[in-house]
């Protein structure tokens, strides 16, 4: 056990996983000098530049390059700097990545990480700030990992560089330097959630950094005299039905809180499975962004966020 | 007319290549056309055989090759079973990817070739990164990335050439240019002096060749494989030929004059191109007619054979996703 941050919980799973397996390189943008967010501080000078790969400004290209290395037998960490250039490597992740073992009959495998720091932070406007996680949950052949802990972000690192399967992971920039507990032994199961707080009055899910600010909704409900259970999926793909079908079965209500936009969003996907399963005693809700763009000025950007007051609000509406 | 240190067993073994991708693109034809058992578009190489099999007979089995959706005939050319390539185009369970991924997604990794891929260009960066692999693991492979001429104006031409140069990676650059950008003609639609032009420009050795001279092809991809084994720096081959046919086996290709495809055709066809060299260096006429006979009778024999084979179990469309949240256990 120890207290690491958010981003240095990643970073020394990605160190460990280095030391232990030759074929784990990481390639990216200003990697060198550590990372935008210094999520690779050290790890040039402990491994050496060809394994910690600065990158042209070239998003297709470390996509695509960093597949083909990984057809080849290797197992690349792809840093996207933002997820909003990612979308410059969409057809390289999506018809290519996704969709090459099973093409291909299985003759092929993309072992990758494809990290794409996402959300909104400070005034970072339309194209630093999105949150495209139901995207990619879209997308058959991807896994899709949204840790919003320290722990997490450790024990999840750890896994999407062991998986054989490539991975988006969705860090969030607000919090890197959140501290939490880590114990390194911890084990992780991909597509179970973390029930962060139990109660038996309404269900909340949510993922990312929503989940935090969820679990904050949650102890100032409790102070109320309201059980809020709340679940942090921790992956969307592949999602923990069972514990989200079980616990809204058991209090009857669901809320779902994401930061991106609610239209067409995860928490309907969410929202629908469980009403498929579960009888509730009251109508369910999401609550996301409203379907407008991240704006720059920051009363402006306060529009769109999704707070702990917001959730708190729509839990106590739910259980009115 | 032929030199006099002329290799006959080169040349004839070029030729065999091309009457065997020749005779695979005319019975996968037959098989769309006469027995209607390819559903979806498949593209032909007829007319670009020459760069097939010139290059590929410079590669190694062991290296690694990545193909467009025109890649039947690089496909069999790196060594994959004509039977299993046409029980893909059939979509068989026998097929090389099981009949998943279909003429436009075409891969055998047991004779390294890495895919044909079904987007114009991606395979440039993806070959670029197979290369890059080969460098970490510190081997002595190398790659070949073949594409269109239509792939030079998409952006991972630029990208992948840019970080093929920077990285210094093992890595053959094919530009094979049969003048049409699917079903418009690439000179109306490209700026400048082309793909030779734009390679230069990243400062990597660029060669242009007659791609319908089968030995000229084999030449210089001999020369320059062995470059790029020996120097670990990337080169480019801008293969000049000409598509025979339309853009999918469907296309009529009423965009361009008849008389002009025949003219071509008629004074500039690989193969017969080819069997002129022989002919002069002194095979004898029915030897090679019996080359084309035993490859049409190969060809044939394969799509027999795929014709009667299964199709695939319904419930193998949820395996090879993905071992996490497999689709066998979530998909619905």
């Amino acid at each position: 056990m120890g207290v690491m941050t958010y981003g240095g919980a990643a970073l020394e799973a990605l160190r460990q996983a280095m030391a232990a397996d030759p074929t784990v390189w990481c390639v990216g943008e200003d990697l060198g000098r550590g990372g935008v967010f210094g999520q690779y501080k050290g790890l040039r000078e402990e491994f050496g530049p060809d394994r910690v790969s600065d990158a042209p400004i070239s998003e297709a290209a470390i996509m695509a390059a960093a597949f083909g290395a990984a057809m080849v037998g290797t197992r690349p960490v792809v840093e996207m700097r933002f997820a909003d250039f990612a979308l410059c490597a969409t057809d390289e992740l999506i018809n290519q990545i996704a969709k090459a073992r099973f093409m291909f009959g299985g003759q092929s495998r993309a072992p990758m990480v494809i990290r794409k720091p996402m959300g909104m932070w400070r005034s970072s406007a339309a194209q630093h700030s999105q949150s495209l996680e139901s995207w990619y949950a879209h997308i058959p052949g991807l896994v899709v990992a949204v840790p919003s802990t320290a722990q997490d972000n450790f024990s999840m690192m750890k896994a999407a560089i062991e998986a054989d399967d490539p991975v988006v992971y969705l860090e969030h920039k607000n919090i890197w330097a959140n501290e939490g507990e880590v114990d390194q032994a911890a084990p992780y199961q991909w597509g179970t959630a973390r029930v962060r707080l139990k109660g038996g009055d309404v269900t909340i899910v949510s993922w990312s950094d929503c989940a935090n600010r969820a679990e904050q909704a949650g102890r100032t409900l409790a102070a109320e005299g309201i059980g809020a259970e709340v679940i942090d999926l921790r992956s969307l793909w592949p999602w923990d039905r069972t514990a989200v079908i079980e616990s809204a079965a058991r209090t009857g209500r669901l809320l779902v809180a994401h930061e991106s936009v609610a239209v067409g969003g995860f928490g309907a996907e969410v929202v629908a499975t469980v009403v498929q399963e579960a009888d509730l005693k009251a109508r369910p809700r999401r609550i996301g962004a409203p379907r407008a763009l991240i704006p720059y000025a920051p009363n402006l950007e306060d529009q769109l966020r999704v707070t702990a007051d917001m959730i708190a609000d729509a839990a106590r509406e739910l259980c009115a | 007319m032929t030199q006099p240190n002329y290799d006959r067993t080169r040349g004839l073994a070029l030729l065999t290549m091309m009457e065997r991708i020749r005779a695979f693109e005319r019975q996968a034809e037959l098989a769309a056309t006469r027995d209607q058992l390819v559903l979806g578009a498949i593209h032909l190489s007829i007319g670009q055989e020459a760069c097939a099999a010139g290059i590929i007979a410079a590669l190694r089995r062991d290296d690694l090759l990545l193909s467009t959706h025109r890649g039947h005939g690089h496909t069999l050319a790196k060594g994959a079973d004509p039977t299993a390539m046409m029980e893909e185009l059939l979509g068989r369970a026998g097929g090389c990817c099981g009949g998943k991924g279909g003429s436009m997604h075409i891969a055998d990794f047991g004779v390294g070739m890495l895919g044909a891929n079904g987007v114009v260009s991606a395979n440039i960066p993806i070959g670029a990164g197979a290369a890059h692999g080969i460098k970490l693991l510190g081997d002595d492979r190398i790659v070949v990335d073949i594409f269109g001429d239509g792939a030079i104006n998409r952006g991972p031409f630029l990208e992948g050439l840019n970080w093929a140069a920077v990285f210094g990676l093992p890595v053959l650059f094919v530009c094979e240019d049969n003048e049409w950008s699917a079903t418009t003609r690439t000179s109306d639609m490209t700026a400048g002096e082309g793909a030779a032009a734009r390679a230069k420009s990243f400062g990597i050795r660029t060669e242009v060749v007659d791609g319908n001279d089968v030995e000229a092809v084999a030449d210089i991809a001999r020369d320059l494989v062995a470059a790029i084994r020996r120097d670990r720096q990337p080169a480019f081959l801008h293969a000049r030929t000409f598509r025979q046919g339309g853009h999918t086996y469907f296309d009529p290709a009423t965009y361009r004059a008849k008389e002009e495809a025949a003219a071509r055709i008629a004074s500039d066809d690989p193969i017969a191109r080819q069997r002129e060299i022989l002919l002069g260096a002194g095979v004898a006429e029915a030897d090679l007619d019996r080359i084309a006979s035993d490859a049409w009778a190969e060809m044939e024999a394969a799509l027999a054979a795929a014709a009667a084979a299964p199709f695939p179990e319904d419930g193998s469309v949820f395996a090879d996703v993905q071992d996490i949240g497999s689709p066998e256990l979530e998909a619905y």
